[in-house]
């Protein structure tokens, strides 16, 4: 009895992980950031590469701060993620090869339709904040060290406005992903720095939207780096260099602008080859 | 309201229409959560049992421990078998990170205190009854394990299902474990966490009805089979 039961037991776990097919082809695992994963953006695109080389890509969507993390803990072989300042200490640090553009959108401030702070159409983003910090309106931060955070911060320190003091008061950190910290918006009414992208596929609006946007501080750039195979013996070096060379490609760049999300182009292509 | 009716109808649609991706998902989260429930009850199961039945210097302490860690905080679960999963920690050579069996060995972790300790209770109210009985056989401790186990089995799968139930609801372990990767390591809990950040309440409460739904059907099925045992063999 108690051997059929271990018997029972050793082919649950040979045949069952094997019979959700996926483990037998090759992958890469890409730790990358929840906008690019809620813009919907790599159910678009991997899928194509797949298709043209069998290598599924397993993507991680988590803050780019975390996505950092875990590729230095050779947990990831693909880093893709928006923070260039980060993204290059990466491959200074020997974690990465080399960093190459992949594509840009920009972030955008929402806030509620009444703009109580009155920053609808202001195009300088420092002004905007000053206005939002002396309204006293609600403001949600992603508070995660994400890209997205890490950008909010250096815009507030731009702006002269030291934020830390005020977290609890009109600061509000959620100290979770860009959709939770949209639904905290939209159940506040509060301001909110967002990425277009997660912007445009975000279901939960509520009474907010986009009220400034075309600051080229706001401009968000997404790079791609392959970890480095010499710090972490394991990692997939050339699985993972296929991908990094496929997405700088010409057809990939081109399949990046082709994607739009209720009919507005949601990434712009930046890599240098194309 | 409106969230309420469309959560129903995305529940109704996701369920009738068969959705091979919700069925994939179903899939691997009974995988998932079974197969753990069936770890921790090889190793909850007699573990409770014995601190039952034996008396042993800091027999007290871990009756005491096993009763607190019945509410370990998933996320603590989780963050500690990622540690120890991650390439940088010390099982990292296996590269079990963000696989389905790294979300089992968490779950396991999470639920063995629960059916060891409930086991325990059980085990310890049955040898209460029936030590005179047993003993006058000459059944001591460890001979009374086995009868004793068998004798309390309608009793034990409560506890294998209130186990069965933690790791079926649970989102925090199965998220840092497994990363909810798309078609790798996505149960229901971490599909639900997914599309409330997108912002889609409705999808994401349709995949909670649905949830629940699981939960009862097991429950339900478990409840006729032990239903159908106890009047067998009473």
């Amino acid at each position: 009895m108690i051997r059929r039961i271990f018997l029972l037991l050793a082919l649950i776990l040979i045949a069952a992980p094997a019979s959700w097919a996926t483990d037998n082809a090759p992958f890469i695992t890409v730790a990358s950031t929840t906008s690019t994963k809620n813009s919907g953006l790599y159910d678009y695109l991997l899928p194509h590469f797949t298709s043209e080389t069998g290598i599924e890509v397993r993507v991680l969507a988590v803050g780019t701060g975390q996505a950092i993390r875990v590729a230095k803990s050779g947990d990831a072989d693909v880093l893709l993620v928006h923070h260039k300042k980060s993204e290059l200490a990466f491959v200074a640090g020997g974690y990465g090869v080399e960093r190459f553009d992949v594509m840009y959108n920009d972030f955008v401030i929402v806030g509620p339709k009444t703009d109580p702070a009155a920053i609808k159409g202001i195009t300088d983003v420092s002004v905007a904040l000053n206005q939002i910090a002396s309204s006293g309106t609600p403001f949600t931060s992603r508070g995660d060290d994400s890209g997205t955070h890490k950008k909010e911060l250096s815009l507030w320190a731009e702006a002269g406005i030291d934020v830390v003091s005020q977290s609890g008061a009109w600061y509000r950190e959620t100290g979770s992903g860009m959709g939770a910290t949209l639904n905290t918006a939209s159940g506040m009414n509060a301001y909110a720095l967002t990425d277009r992208s997660t912007w445009l596929k975000f279901a939960n609006k509520g009474d907010l939207a986009i009220l400034v946007e075309g600051d080229e501080r706001m401009f968000n750039p997404y790079g791609i780096i392959l970890v480095n195979p010499e710090r972490h013996a394991h990692i997939k070096a050339e699985l993972g260099q296929r991908f990094v060379d496929w997405i700088i490609s010409a057809p990939a760049q081109a399949l990046i602008n082709a994607y739009t999300i209720n009919g507005v182009q949601a990434f712009f292509a930046s890599a240098a080859a194309s | 309201m409106t969230d309420f009716s469309a959560a129903i109808g995305s529940a109704l649609s996701l369920v009738i229409g068969f959705d091979p991706v919700l069925v994939e998902i179903i899939g691997l989260s009974l995988y998932v959560s079974l197969t753990a429930v069936l770890f921790a009850a090889i190793i909850g199961l007699p573990l409770g049992a014995a601190v039952a039945l034996f008396s042993f210097p800091g027999r007290t302490v871990i009756t005491v421990l096993l009763n607190a860690l019945m509410g370990l905080p998933p996320v603590v679960v989780g963050l500690v078998v990622y540690l120890l999963l991650s390439r940088a920690g010390p099982f990292g050579v296996l590269g079990l990170l963000f696989s389905p069996t790294a979300m089992i060995i968490a779950q396991t972790v999470l639920i063995t205190p629960i059916i060891a300790a409930l086991t325990r209770q059980v085990i310890e109210d049955l040898w209460a009854e029936y030590e005179d009985l047993l003993r006058s056989f000459g059944a001591g401790p460890l001979r009374a394990l086995p009868t004793l186990i068998w004798d309390g089995r309608f009793s034990l799968v409560t506890a294998v299902l209130a186990g069965f139930g933690r790791a079926s609801a649970e989102v925090g372990a199965v998220m840092i474990v497994g990363g909810n990767i798309d078609h790798v390591t996505r149960v229901m809990t971490t599909a639900i966490a997914l599309e409330v950040s997108k912002g889609d309440l409705a999808l994401a409460l349709g995949l909670g009805i649905v949830l629940i739904l699981l939960s009862v059907g097991i429950n339900g099925a478990v409840f006729v089979v032990r239903r159908m045992a106890e009047q067998r063999y009473g």
